[in-house]
């Protein structure tokens, strides 16, 4: 690209392959994407290494800020940084308002769904979802029957997992409805982003995300139990061990609440309160970073030394309020999700703005039959595992390992789901010293409270491996920041011609 | 404020404050030990029993010299007493207090950590002194970050109150051990050696200019005077159970002069005794006797602490004045 503008950069886009897939960036013709001509023209025009440097500098100051996890092979006191990338995911602001429109509407189908599941099951008295599914779901929760959370919400806070098929469609992956994490990650990138690349932000009219922290302690205080004027938030944490804890300490710390351990809970005169240094103190909301299972040994796992004894009771009467609310693990099983397209129409009348990917139920016996004959095309995974495991890759698998795929899901096929091989678009990441391919997801995060907000952007995760399509953290991915443009094409190339 | 954290700040505060004074430990015995005759290997003994990790030591390292002390003090990260796992532990705790601190702290205790860990690795160096002040001057910037960026509440009076109480049993130490390694020299009593010693004893706490200014001329008695009861110089034993004391209450809101706790009884009671002591009675009762009842008292407060504002049992707290 950029033909017209020969240059000595070290760093450039000359030769960089989109062929067979589609890049977020890079269009088949080697035209920049729209929303994307300022960025990919400034880092040509950067001078020799430059680029490399701020990358570099990128990783160090995340470092420093001791945004890092440990590697356990040795006691030698090493630590990593999550793998950050500096060319950032661009989303032109036509795009974004589809997928916000899109994600606002699984949001508020999904929300129906769970209320409907722990109250009437009119969905499957209307056989729109099948009941033996529902019934065999291993996320169902049935101390949650009956439940009324605070407004009728359950899910308040959802990452949902967004990936792009070759031919440019936009899909839903996963809705992610229990304890999304890697908010963080997008705060924490856009601050390093804007260190690097000040005055890229001031011409390209990026949407902000630091206001996150704020508008979900806005959410968080909304949910408080009726008559307490300034309610006590806390984050619930399963503590400094847990990978995401960084994340804990890091929203607590914006949000400026009190981040808690179950055992600085107790359940007092049958409200919740923190053990401070002037006694007990109440607790009227809880942002809790728990599973349903670890959270209340009296009502889940009695084995949990996480939870705090009595919370689920303190929150059937209304004394605090969770988010999100337990229970809403139902509608993140595989099966489960492949009747969310149904939902939206079912409980909205509305046809789906962003599709699922096509999923064959095992369950189906027709279903079946087509995955079981076609496993070297297709991506097999399990209801309810996440973080890349427990799944199949057909194309990339041995024949033994499709065998043993094939006997588990003959065994167990509620169990299973599959979906065709999606090719994930890629974006220029850089690669020792050049651009090259990789493949990415995106996860916005929406917040559901008083109204929906969906946050302009959402992480990007990119596999960093070559050819990888796993993107998960635990699995080699790295991150890069997300921007979604907010003013039109004009007006950027407007930009670009004055400064 | 939530009491695990409370506990975590004090810690913090206090494993900071004691990766400094293992600096100051291990930086004045260098010094002293250039101006004594080759051979002289017993200060360095006296470091060791000083730890009271004497078994440890010789389990690991047999008999002490000067390297080997020096990096089981300052790079060991299979002791927990040396300067490096004192560092990471008040690393440590800062992390999981993380969203109650200010993020300077955090960034600059990590950064901190961070160069300690990356000098172990490169090991001791020829002139370990450079190194010693970075420790000092890391600790120094960390106070004073917590100072200017830290609301200065409840928490940041546990920082405090955790600091300034493992400062008064570092100095006690620190004089209990040069005590003892100067004071069987009679003749060297008023000799230019001892001139020196006691001058490096006083440089040990940043002290020697503070003291010159207060006194002039050096002998024992008047460095003791001056590290146990002086209420001015901030490293003096006196001026970090004052400073403890006031902490203490502005936590709990009870008026100076009474108490609603354990912790405050104790304190209170150190404090008077101190306050009403004289040089010639503490040199009267034996100066390492008084030293060591001292650190045993600082031991009680801090036990109190813990029973007050941490392992409280709320309905239960005057329970065992």
């Amino acid at each position: 690209m950029n033909q017209s503008q020969p240059n000595a950069t070290q760093l450039h886009f000359r030769g960089y392959d989109t062929k067979g897939f589609f890049d977020e960036l890079i269009d088949e013709h080697d035209k920049p994407r729209p929303g994307a001509e300022l960025l990919l023209q400034r880092i040509e025009e950067l001078p020799d290494d430059e680029l490399l440097q701020r990358q570099q500098m990128a990783e160090r100051s995340l470092f420093h800020m001791g945004i890092t996890f440990n590697v356990y092979e040795d006691n030698q006191g090493v630590e990593k940084i999550f793998p950050f990338d500096l060319v950032p995911r661009i989303v032109a602001a036509e795009e974004w308002n589809r997928l916000e429109r899109g994600l606002k509407q699984r949001i508020r189908a999904l929300n129906r769904f769970i209320d409907d599941i722990y109250h009437d099951q009119q969905i499957v008295k209307d056989n729109v979802v099948p009941e033996a599914i529902l019934k065999s779901a291993t996320s169902f929760r049935s101390q949650c029957i009956g439940l009324n959370p605070p407004n009728g919400i359950w899910c308040h806070i959802t990452g949902t997992d967004l990936v792009r098929d070759k031919d440019g469609t936009i899909y839903v992956l996963e809705d992610n409805l229990r304890c999304p994490s890697g908010v963080s990650y997008v705060l924490q990138n856009r601050f390093v982003m804007k260190r690097s690349f000040p005055w890229l932000f001031d011409a390209s009219h990026v949407r902000p995300v630091l206001d996150y922290p704020g508008r979900l302690f806005q959410l968080l205080e909304y949910l408080a139990p009726e008559g307490i004027e300034s309610p006590t938030v806390a984050v619930l944490t399963p503590g400094v061990f847990n990978s995401a804890y960084y994340e804990h300490s890091f929203l607590a710390q914006q949000m400026g609440v009190e981040l808690v351990e179950g055992r600085d809970l107790v359940i007092h005169d049958g409200f919740v309160c923190m053990r401070t240094t002037k006694g007990f103190q109440r607790v009227d909301v809880l942002y809790r970073r728990i599973d349903d299972d670890f959270i209340d040994p009296k009502a889940f796992r009695a084995d949990s030394m996480l939870g705090v004894p009595g919370l689920m009771e303190a929150y059937r009467n209304g004394r605090v309020a969770l988010a999100n609310a337990p229970g809403t693990g139902i509608a993140d099983d595989k099966v489960i999700y492949a009747y969310v397209e149904k939902m939206i129409k079912y409980y909205l009348n509305e046809d789906a703005i962003i599709p699922n990917v096509p999923t064959y139920v095992c369950y189906d016996d027709e279903q079946r039959a087509y995955v079981l004959a076609n496993l070297d095309k297709l991506v097999v995974k399990a209801a309810n595992e996440a973080g890349g495991y427990g799944m199949l890759i057909g194309p990339h698998a041995t024949d033994d390992e499709r065998r043993k795929f094939a006997g588990l899901i003959e065994e167990n096929p509620r169990n299973y789901i599959a979906q065709p091989t999606l090719s994930l678009s890629r974006i220029p990441t850089i690669v020792k010293d050049k651009f090259e391919g990789r493949h990415v997801d995106l996860r916005p995060y929406i917040l559901y409270g008083k109204d929906i907000f969906v946050l302009p952007g959402g992480l990007t995760r990119v596999a960093l491996k070559k050819g990888s399509l796993v993107v998960n953290s635990s699995q080699g991915g790295g991150s890069k920041d997300t921007w979604v443009i907010g003013s039109s094409l004009q007006q950027t190339q407007t930009q670009e011609h004055s400064q | 404020m939530l009491s695990r954290v409370a506990d975590s700040i004090y810690w913090m505060s206090r494993y900071v404050e004691r990766a400094e004074n293992l600096a100051r430990f291990v930086d004045v015995t260098h010094n002293m030990s250039l101006d004594l005759p080759p051979g002289s290997d017993q200060q360095w003994g006296a470091l060791v029993y000083a730890s009271g990790d004497q078994e440890y030591f010789e389990e690991h390292y047999g008999e002490p010299t000067r390297e080997n002390v020096t990096q089981f003090l300052t790079f060991d990260r299979e002791y927990s007493g040396s300067i490096l796992s004192c560092v990471q532990a008040a690393r440590e705790n800062a992390r999981s207090v993380r969203e109650s601190i200010s993020s300077q702290m955090w960034e600059q205790l990590n950064q901190f950590y961070i160069s300690v860990n990356d000098a172990a690795k490169a090991g001791i160096s020829e002139s370990p002194n450079d190194f010693f002040q970075y420790i000092k001057n890391s600790s120094h910037l960390f106070v004073g970050i917590t100072v200017t960026t830290f609301s200065q509440g409840e928490a940041w009076h546990f920082s405090r109150l955790g600091r300034v109480l493992e400062r008064a049993d570092k100095t006690s130490r620190i004089l209990d051990v040069k005590y003892f390694t100067l004071l069987p020299s009679v003749a060297d009593v008023g000799t230019p050696i001892d001139d020196l010693q006691w001058s490096a004893v006083l440089r040990s706490v940043s002290g020697f200019e503070m003291y010159r200014k207060k006194h002039h001329g050096i002998t024992p008695k008047r460095v003791v005077g001056f590290l146990v009861i002086d209420r001015q110089f901030p490293r003096a034993i006196m001026h970090c159970v004052d400073t403890a004391y006031r902490s203490l209450h502005a936590i709990s809101g009870s008026p100076q002069g009474t108490f609603w706790n354990v912790a405050e009884k104790r304190l209170g009671q150190l404090r008077s005794e101190l306050a009403y002591s004289t040089v010639d009675e503490i040199i009267a009762v034996g100066l390492h006797e008084f030293l060591d009842s001292l650190q045993t008292k600082l031991n009680g407060v801090g036990e109190g602490i813990y029973r007050t504002f941490i392992a409280m049992d709320p309905d239960d707290a005057n329970a065992n004045l």
